[in-house]
């Protein structure tokens, strides 16, 4: 068989190389040789309808397997369009491949049709970039491309193939090795600071284990587990990464940060020590920096170099793979033979079990109207835990944070880092193709649900079963609460008015939809979508002027939380 | 003070683009900067002098380290150095001044490389601080024009570059 092929056809077979089955795509002019040999190819092609989409949608399939997402644009505005997608997977440090077409090498820099500057425009919102001019290049930009997504801390790669390299013809030679001399990836610990971590760990009254984002990444849920119960630390999970250890596990307390429970932040605050494995002390996370966890010493496990003392000055600072570190601590907590300090220790349990039953989360309702914290307990129910569940952003991803509970890993899709409207949908439709057996649930607002719209016709063609929630209070909820608060309830362009009848609008695509706005509907309503074999839209009207407590203001400490809204002052 | 960082990176395009980017992405002014090949063609050595508060310099060295095309990067401001710039300063001159302005060229171990009727060109090579005060005494002469190299400095020891061998293919299926 000759090797002798197109640079498109060498593309498909590259990605054939690196395990891809999946690409989220929208052709155009300068991709059409590609499309060609895509035609017939079994490699799939999902069509979406907006190329953001195709980069959220690869990262709902990265977030859902752990394995690269690629998605597909074309030159100039389909480049352009994956930019969102690509500084949301930069900040959630999720790996996925984009490739992109170019316009023909010589034509580059002359204003051609369809023509930006790709590598430029994405130079910052990807861990690394590629411009492949020469068929020759092509095999070997595609293999770094996926290693570097996928490996050290992962993050978003792109490729840009001119339409020329694309028609030339060459030989594929399939890449052997890699050559990145500046690439470092750091994946054991030192063995000096985990043997220190280990003693700060067994000799501390009060720890606390803060694990997030980077657990996941790293398939650390069982090392994670088994140290928890090890040490018989209680642990709070981040937005990032809640799944890392089972909502139910005894142990765990809840999300702490911004709008974490009063338990998470009280517990965070009072600690001596915080094992942060993972994580990056985010400021919605840490709130004002000078006045977090102010007694406590740090351990902070992390794979990139750069986030360690970032914002914190650890007194264990450990650069390594958090999955390999973390089997090595439980190795030797399992010869040690250090007495706890078991006394102290019970009265941090008892401390920490008084904050939980002061201010619990609580799954608010109502007997007239729909409280959105109602929606988010009835999905929680009807989800057991297993349940796939993207979110959108705002209020709603509060609430679904908060009160949905994730046996596991990779079942929780939320964007934390960027915060992208519009994510919910998409990422759901990658989901729904990474793994075809999972219910899916987007859990979406009005606002986040509009901006996604058009892909409605892609969950109608592929004939996905996702199950879309749309938690509809009529306004841009997160900055309607922040205006309510603090700008006097000058609510200004807030107001999300107009929402498309849902019924017709799922009739209009082919589908089932409904709008429920009672809350004895919402039950039977759920359980109606999860047994319609096909995609439903499910628009729940609830109570319009609800906030999402707890609350840190913006410049506070996670301890001046705002538990719940104002109450009337008594006029004598 | 300024920070002067010492990078190796691969001589690719667009390297020079994404370490300048660190610094520009966080609005931190660039001083000066220069970039050249060095005894390895496939490896270039850039000096930035660049306006960053202590507290973050760390954090910057970290930022540019993570870069692919990066093979080192150094912050060198602590560090015993030796920190040299070129500038040719086009000077116009009247008659009467002439030997005034070559007296002080020679004060700054400067070479005239032109002259003519109009004035010269004078090329002092020196440290950025002892090149200022050179300026300003040519500035008070006459009309000057001025073109720095920007600053290029070399550490007094020397530091071990460790770069990444080539990583087998097989390997990387335990990555994914």
């Amino acid at each position: 068989m000759s090797t002798l092929m197109s640079g498109a056809k060498m593309l498909l077979e590259c990605l054939v190389r690196e395990g891809v089955d999946c690409i989220f795509g929208y052709p155009g002019g300068v991709t059409l040789p590609l499309y060609d040999v895509l035609y017939e190819h079994h490699v799939r092609h999902v069509l979406v309808r907006h190329e953001e989409n195709a980069a959220f949608a690869a990262e709902g399939y990265a977030r859902t397997t752990g394995r690269v997402g690629v998605c597909c644009a074309t030159s100039g505005p389909g480049a352009t369009n994956l930019t969102t997608g690509l500084v949301d997977a930069m900040m959630d440090s999720i790996p996925i491949v984009a490739i992109t077409g170019q316009v023909t090498s010589k034509l580059i820099g002359s204003d051609a049709f369809q023509e930006a500057d790709t590598f430029g425009i994405t130079r910052p919102c990807t861990k690394h970039n590629f411009l492949v001019k020469k068929i020759d290049d092509l095999a070997q930009a595609i293999h770094e491309a996926f290693y570097i997504a996928a490996s050290g801390r992962p993050g978003p790669v792109l490729v840009d193939v001119t339409k020329d390299a694309l028609q030339a013809q060459g030989h594929y030679q399939p890449v052997t090795s890699i050559h990145l001399p500046g690439y470092k990836v750091f994946t054991e610990g030192h063995t000096g600071q985990i043997r220190r971590a280990v003693q700060m760990v067994q000799e501390s009254e009060r720890p606390l284990v803060y694990a997030g984002g980077g657990i996941i990444a790293a398939g650390a849920a069982a090392e994670l587990r088994e140290f928890v119960e090890r040490t018989d630390s209680p642990a709070v999970n981040t937005l990032m990464g809640l799944g890392a250890l089972p909502s139910e596990h005894p142990n765990f307390i809840s999300m702490p940060g911004m709008h974490g429970s009063y338990a998470a932040n009280m517990a965070m605050t009072n600690a001596d020590l915080l094992i942060a494995l993972g994580v990056r002390f985010d400021d919605r996370v840490t709130g004002r920096l000078a006045a977090f966890a102010p007694h406590a010493k740090v351990i902070h496990v992390d794979i990139d170099p750069a986030e360690i003392g970032k914002n914190r000055a650890p007194d264990v600072p450990i650069v390594g793979d958090v999955k390999r570190v973390l089997a090595k601590i439980n190795k030797l907590l399992a010869d040690d033979k250090t007495v706890v300090p078991a006394a102290a220790r019970q009265e941090w349990w008892r401390q920490i079990r008084e904050w939980k039953e002061q201010h619990p989360l609580q799954a608010v309702t109502s007997e007239t109207e729909i409280k959105p914290q109602h929606l988010m307990a009835e999905i929680d129910r009807l989800s057991k835990g297993q349940a796939i569940v993207t979110s959108d952003v705002g209020q709603h991803q509060m609430w679904a944070a908060q009160l949905i509970r994730f046996a596991e890993p990779r079942l929780w899709l939320s964007s934390g880092g960027l915060g992208s409207m519009g994510f919910g949908l998409p990422a759901a439709i990658g989901a729904q193709f990474a793994r075809p057996d999972k219910l899916v649930f987007a859990v979406v607002g009005d606002g986040g649900f509009q901006m996604s719209i058009p892909e409605l016709a892609t969950v109608v063609g592929y004939g996905l079963p996702v199950k879309i929630i749309c938690m509809n209070n009529g306004y841009l909820g997160m900055v309607r609460q922040w205006q309510t608060l603090f700008y006097n309830d000058r609510l200004s362009s807030v107001e999300l008015d107009c929402f498309p009848d849902a019924e017709k609008l799922a009739a209009a695509y082919g589908f089932k939809g409904r709008t429920i706005d009672k809350p004895w509907e919402l039950g039977p309503a759920l359980e109606e979508a999860v047994k319609e074999p096909g995609p439903y839209l499910l628009n729940v009207k609830v109570t319009p002027f609800e906030c999402v407590y707890p609350m840190v203001p913006a410049g506070s400490a996670i301890y001046e939380m705002v538990l719940g809204p104002p109450q009337p002052v008594e006029v004598p | 003070m300024m920070q002067i960082i010492s990078l190796l990176l691969e001589n690719k395009p667009g390297a020079m683009m994404r370490v300048a980017g660190v610094l520009g992405q966080r609005g931190y002014n660039i001083e000066s900067l220069t970039v050249a090949r060095t005894l390895d063609p496939e490896v270039s050595r850039m000096t930035i002098a660049v306006d960053v508060e202590t507290a973050q310099r760390q954090q910057v060295i970290k930022q540019m380290n993570k870069l692919i095309n990066v093979l080192q990067a150094t912050d060198l401001t602590e560090l015993p150095n030796v920190v040299r710039e070129l500038v040719l300063v086009r000077i116009r001159v009247p008659q009467e001044s002439r030997q005034a302005v070559l007296k002080e060229a020679e004060i700054f171990g400067g070479r005239v490389v032109d002259s003519s009727t109009e004035g010269f060109v004078i090329e002092v090579t020196a440290d950025p601080e002892k090149l200022g005060e050179f300026i300003d005494v040519m500035g008070s002469y006459g009309e000057i024009e001025v073109a720095r190299s920007g600053a290029l400095v070399i550490a007094l020891e020397a530091k071990r570059l460790k770069l990444q061998p080539p990583v087998p293919t097989k390997k990387l299926e335990e990555v994914y």
